[in-house]
């Protein structure tokens, strides 16, 4: 790949819109839960950097890093929706956990573990059978893996031969729960094994080598070749939501991924000093303040809507 | 007597079932070190091993069947569901195995399991971690469902669940486990199928499930100083449902409101109706049966939406408010 700044500002972005949003989640001005993906914004910028527009994106409740980096994506109407606006993605009517572009082609966040991966299927197919050049990415958790949905999935790609990317974004932990306690596989990309498809482990904190293996794998679907299993290892600094104690891990381990930051890395890739880095850093948080401004102005959905848009 | 909030009186009752009977385990997700999403299962894992409290992958069909598999075959399965809403992964075992087995087999067999899970909205999880399916398994014959509304029942209702021979769907609700009341220490059982009067008054019965029985609780309180009594009714137990007194209450008022959060259309309330409507209590209807439920939509994220898609308080004062007064 191409180094470009533009990867590390992105990743910059997503890094600062979550410290946001945890800060407003202390200061009570957001309900509900979030799922942070702090330390994790390489694999979310590899792979959307390695596609083309008009691809999709189908991905998980961790998936504020993964819109935001997903083709036009606009942060006013991120955060718009985070805070429950009628500007926002969603209309409000979302949330954290459930923020699309449609328009883009990114076809939903997912509150349910493994949701995202039969539809992931019905895409590939709708690709095949209008006969476009498209391929379509679905994002998903190592504790995922573990679901019926996955296998299934996995399956029916493999047997059509569908221009699906399965993304194994794997963080070593579902919740609480060990991924070496929940699957008896080293890597998660060895599952490709009983669907005979190709899958590969990468290191999901560099955001080249996600980039590369996601370029390969779509190169492989747009021309017939796929489907293709890419598992990227990675560490989330968080806790799984706002109401988790950690016990199940320990500091040192977190810090030792914490010294492993994707940020700082790609940043040398590009052979900037620490004030250049700390100067994009800036600018980043600026973009986030100026978009909490945005949703902070935008009204509340109408009450009297509450009804609207159950059927089409 | 001592108090215990919603949480810990189902905790107690888990400890107090693992610790009499060997065959009593618990299996779900992050329910060992984690304790629960909702903390209920917290310590449970310490004091009796992880050969009792099983955490398991996030695999919600293997945890229904398996709960199945371990009560066909001599055990006594608690499996927990994490929210509500993921149950949908586990129907093809509850549904069409877990419910049919005993009657298929010529009532030779039986599947002595019961599966919690917290239902219900309000703390802002959006669609997909809010859902009220209570019907879906009021539908199916063969299951048994159960609705606490308070840490007294939350308790007795889970002893027995267990003790029955039956698959047992008990659903808690997300709003209510920090809520708090008396419960008393020992190993006591509130029976299933037994309908309770939450408070006794003339002019209205108001039938209500989980946390709406709590609403309804206030709703009487705000009406009984404008005069008008509330009877409150929470029948615990949805299904095999234990009517007499729902009827006895309504021949009693001439009254009914039947309040609950899931969307009316196919709702538990349209039941209700049917079985009063039915009944020798018809005669004694001075109003139509009115219903209070949850809007026919999907639960939305913003907190204002959220609040106006499911009934609360002061709907229910309104509502009851109306029928007493004849105004509906
Ligand atoms: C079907 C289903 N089961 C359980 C949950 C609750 N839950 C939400 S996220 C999560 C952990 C998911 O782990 P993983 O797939 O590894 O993704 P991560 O959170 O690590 O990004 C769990 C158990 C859910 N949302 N959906
Ligand atoms: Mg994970």
């Amino acid at each position: 790949m191409n180094p470009s700044a533009d990867y590390l500002s992105t990743m910059l972005r997503i890094r600062a819109f979550e410290e946001k949003a945890e800060e407003l989640y202390a200061l009570g001005r957001v309900h509900g839960t979030m799922h942070l993906s702090i330390g994790q914004e390489a694999t979310a910028v590899g792979v959307s950097s390695a596609l083309r527009e008009g691809d999709f994106l189908l991905n998980t409740h961790r998936g504020h890093g993964h819109c935001l980096a997903w083709f036009g994506s606009d942060v006013n109407l991120m955060m718009a929706e985070f805070m429950g606006r009628e500007a926002g993605y969603c209309r409000g009517r979302g949330g954290s956990m459930h923020i699309a572009n449609v328009e883009a082609n990114n076809l939903g966040a997912n509150g349910i573990v493994g949701g995202g991966l039969p539809m992931a299927a019905g895409v590939g197919m709708s690709i095949k059978m209008r006969k476009t050049d498209q391929v379509c990415v679905v994002i998903f958790g190592d504790g995922a893996s573990n679901e019926g949905a996955f296998h299934e999935s996995l399956n029916l790609s493999s047997i059509w031969k569908l221009p699906v990317i399965y993304v194994c974004e794997n963080n070593q932990y579902a919740m609480s729960m060990d991924i070496r306690k929940s699957a008896n596989v080293e890597d998660i990309s060895q599952r490709a094994c009983a669907y005979n498809i190709r899958g590969i482990t990468v290191d999901g904190n560099d955001l080249a080598a996600v980039h590369d293996a996601i370029a390969q794998a779509a190169a492989e679907c747009r021309a017939g070749q796929g489907p293709v299993l890419v598992e990227c290892k990675t560490y989330r600094w968080r806790g799984h939501s706002k109401s988790d104690r950690q016990l199940y891990r320990t500091r040192d381990e977190v810090g030792e991924w914490q010294r492993r930051d994707p940020i700082p890395r790609y940043a040398t890739v590009l052979g900037l000093t620490d004030d250049q880095l700390e100067a994009a850093r800036k600018d980043a948080q600026q973009v986030i303040d100026a978009a909490v401004v945005f949703a902070e102005n935008s009204p509340e959905p109408d009450l009297a809507a509450v009804m609207e848009g159950v059927y089409a | 007597m001592r108090e215990l909030t919603y949480a810990e009186a189902l905790r107690e009752g888990l400890r107090q079932a693992m610790s009499a009977d060997e065959r009593v385990f618990v299996m779900g997700e992050d329910i060992g070190v984690y304790g629960g999403a909702f903390g209920v299962t917290s310590g449970l894992l310490q004091e009796f091993g992880d050969m009792r409290v099983f955490d398991t992958p996030i695999s919600e069909a293997v945890i229904a069947g398996a709960c199945i598999g371990a009560a066909l075959s001599g055990m006594r399965p608690v499996g927990e569901i994490q929210f509500m809403d993921f149950v949908t992964l586990s129907m093809e075992q509850l549904v069409l195995q877990a419910a049919k087995i005993r009657y298929m087999f010529g009532g030779k067999t039986s599947v002595p399991m019961v599966l919690r899970m917290p239902g219900g909205s309000g703390t802002g999880a959006a669609a997909q971690h809010s859902e009220s399916l209570e019907n879906w398994f009021v539908h199916v014959p063969g299951l048994k469902v159960v609705m606490p509304s308070n840490p007294y029942d939350a308790k007795g209702l889970l002893l027995a669940a267990i003790d029955d021979p039956n698959p047992v769907i008990f659903i808690e609700h997300k709003l209510l486990y920090k809520t708090k009341g008396p419960v008393p220490e020992d190993m006591y059982r509130v029976p299933l199928s037994s309908t309770r009067i939450a408070r006794e008054g003339r002019h209205v019965t108001v039938v209500a499930t989980s946390i709406m029985v709590n609403r309804a609780l206030e709703a009487a309180t705000t009406l009984a100083a404008e005069g008008i009594e509330l009877e409150v009714v929470d029948p615990r137990t949805l299904t095999p449902l234990d009517e007499e007194p729902i009827l006895a209450s309504v021949r009693k008022t001439g009254k009914a409101l039947i309040v609950h959060e899931a969307p009316g259309t196919g709702g538990y309330g349209g039941e209700l109706a049917a079985r009063i409507a039915g009944s020798d209590a018809f005669d004694y209807l001075e109003a139509p049966i009115r219903r209070l439920t949850g809007l026919d939509t999907p639960i939305p994220y913003n907190r204002n939406l959220e609040r106006a898609a499911v009934p609360q308080v002061d709907d229910i004062t309104r509502e009851a408010r109306k029928l007493a007064r004849g105004e509906y």
